[in-house]
């Protein structure tokens, strides 16, 4: 593609100088590294009342014209020869007289006002949160004045891909969750020959804490995002627009089956996670401690209480509440372009978990206080 | 490098979607400098056909050749410098939402890594300024953007790199008729100054007829005619009768007829 041909040459015997042009100006040929800039500087030697020679270009076009006319300081030189086709590409250069772009504003005190806008968007969140969890209570209302009207397919739709769906990866994370704890623990309480107490300390914290919080964990990642990903696609598509159009409320169409299922779900991922993180536990006993698993179900029964099993059931409907809140909330803000999509869907997934690790603590501290 | 007769030469063309078969040993050449225009009815494939020179979907049979390389059975390279060497203005005009306009149309200069940025500055700018946009319109985002705008960045966009071949996919649906004017002017202009070649895809009989060197009419699953407006005009067959020679054909064609006279003529 290069050439080492002359493409500028400069002439100085004559009484003027004259500079004539050589070889092709078109974009494959300035497109080598360092062609533009050595042509530029070529350009530059040449005197302000040089006498210009265009014809033997080969081929012009308008960037290597705009090469030219930035060269010329943007007018075309007194005494010049070129090929009408050439002249009427400089003419459109002309016509179209640059106006240097605005400079970008900028602000001073932005540092200042980035942590302002911060504050308030984390306000505008809460609110807006509050405002849909307002709505679907108020949906939630309609649905048992008229349960006929209810969109019950979209919610056992819901309830499939939420629930069902997620029963692979649950069981998966929660058995190898069960392993590692119980073989862990079984180290320890076999240095104070405490083997037998495993099945207390495995009952109570997975049945309690650790099924309710890994299984929140993992459908917050796999349909928080999905839901607000497919709310946000349903924003850039105008879907969102047309529902409204039609006088179909988002909150009743939308966001009311996913909130529902995901409540009427989680409570039965968080048992199905619960069931498998005790298998697992029950593995490791077996082998490590030499419990038997029919003694390891029988003591099940004593340590753990039927309350501790009600917390847990009960936090996996609150989560599942907490996850669909957050990821339709988020996927209504998402703005019709695709690094917001991005953003948000990223946004929901950290906020529904850390509002879930939260709300965790919340429960351990009131529950702790209630004395259940 | 001998010259290859035509810029785009596609041979026994098939398409076929399961059991829908779209197109059947279909054949079409583009001329060097010409404005081809692609018309049909719904459904008859336009798009897909366009998808498929552009190398996005690949044909279930027959071969497409761009400046005589195979977009069919090209090897990455080839195709890679096919791509630096076309614009493409898509329908809804598939902007970089995340980009300004600005670095939407910088992005082609941009990604040759070579060119000086004060260059890719004022090519940008007067890209923008080709299709009628200030250099304040630079940095808004598309979606600040209206439909007509819109199209006008993806043509600047199209024609970052002074490409040869031109497609442009609908490009006057969505504006105004004013404005529709002054597109299809601003694009004959264009052509006349760079001599590239183009590709139009359109429903618009006054785009059509305004620009059109040759038309391609797309029914039956191949090309039933190819040839100057007039002689498709004439030739015998159901849709170009009611195409072209509905109450809206018939209007276009005197309104061309009219104002073309004195100012278009043939090349």
């Amino acid at each position: 593609m290069q050439s080492d041909a002359q493409t500028v040459i400069l002439d100085r015997s004559g009484q003027a100088a004259t500079v004539r042009l050589a070889g092709a100006w078109t974009l494959p040929a300035l497109a080598p590294r360092g062609e533009a800039r050595q042509r530029r500087q070529a350009l530059a030697q040449a005197r302000a009342d040089a006498a210009w020679d265009l014809t033997t270009i080969e081929r012009l076009d308008s960037v290597g014209a705009q090469l030219l006319w930035q060269s010329w300081g943007r007018r075309l030189p007194e005494r010049i020869t070129l090929s009408p086709t050439a002249r009427d590409m400089f003419a459109l250069l002309a016509e179209n007289a640059l106006q240097p772009p605005p400079p970008p504003a900028r602000e001073s005190w932005a540092a200042v006002r980035r942590v302002g806008d911060a504050v308030f968007g984390i306000f505008d969140h809460i609110r807006d949160l509050l405002v849909w969890f307002g709505l679907l209570l108020l949906e939630l209302l309609g649905l048992l004045l008229r349960p006929h009207r209810g969109p019950w397919r979209e919610i056992s739709a819901q309830v499939y891909r939420v629930g069902a769906q997620a029963l692979g990866i649950t069981a998966l994370v929660g058995f190898l969750i069960g392993v590692v704890l119980s073989y862990l623990s079984a180290q320890q309480l076999q240095l104070f020959g405490a083997s037998v107490y495993i099945v207390n300390l495995l009952g109570v914290a997975i049945v309690r804490e650790l099924g309710p919080v890994l299984a929140a964990i993992l459908v917050a990642g796999r349909s928080g995002s999905a839901i607000t990903a497919q709310l946000g696609v349903m924003r850039v598509t105008q879907e969102l627009d047309a529902l409204s159009v039609m006088g179909i409320s988002h909150a009743q169409r939308l966001v009311l089956p996913r909130v529902v299922a995901l409540m009427i779900a989680m409570p039965l991922l968080v048992l199905w996670t619960d069931a498998l993180a005790l298998a697992g536990g029950m593995l490791v006993s077996a082998v490590d401690l030499q419990l038997s698993p029919a003694w390891f179900i029988n003591a099940l029964r004593d340590a753990v209480s039927i309350t501790n099993f009600w917390i847990g059931f009960g936090k996996g409907a609150l989560f599942g509440l907490l996850i669909g809140l957050v990821a339709c909330h988020h996927g209504m803000r998402i703005e019709p372009n695709t690094e917001s999509l991005g953003r948000g869907t990223t946004a929901s997934v950290v906020a529904s978990i850390t509002s879930v690790i939260l709300a965790d603590a919340v429960c351990a501290v009131v529950f702790s206080e209630l004395g259940w | 490098m001998a010259e290859a007769p035509w810029i785009i030469d596609i041979r026994g063309l098939r398409t076929a979607f399961g059991s829908h078969v779209v197109h059947d040993n279909l054949s079409l050449q583009v001329r060097k400098g010409e404005i081809l225009t692609i018309v049909g009815g719904s459904g008859t494939g336009k798009t897909v056909l366009l998808r498929q020179i552009l190398g996005l979907s690949r044909p279930a049979a027959g071969s497409i050749k761009v400046f005589g390389a195979s977009v069919t059975q090209g090897s990455r390279q080839d195709l890679e410098q096919l791509r630096q060497r076309w614009g493409v203005l898509f329908q809804s005009g598939a902007l970089f939402s995340a980009l300004s306009v600005f670095d939407n149309i910088a992005l082609p200069l941009r990604e040759l890594r070579t060119l000086p940025a004060d260059l890719i500055r004022d090519v940008v700018l007067t890209r923008l300024a080709w299709v009628g946009l200030t250099a304040d319109d630079g940095n808004k985002r598309p979606s600040d953007l209206s439909g007509g705008m819109v199209k006008r960045v993806a043509l600047a966009r199209a024609l970052a790199l002074d490409p040869e071949l031109v497609f442009l996919d609908e490009p006057t649906a969505g504006l105004d008729p004013t404005r529709s004017d002054e597109f299809v002017e601003l694009i004959r202009r264009l052509h006349q100054q760079n001599g590239f070649t183009v590709v139009l895809v359109t429903h618009d009989l006054d785009t059509l007829f305004a620009l059109s060197d040759r038309v391609a009419v797309l029914a039956e699953r191949h090309v039933i005619v190819c040839a100057t407006p007039q002689e498709v005009l004439e030739f015998d067959h159901p849709f170009i009768q009611t195409f072209f020679l509905g109450e809206r054909g018939r209007r276009a064609l005197e309104a061309e007829a009219t104002a073309g006279s004195a100012v278009h003529g043939k090349p």
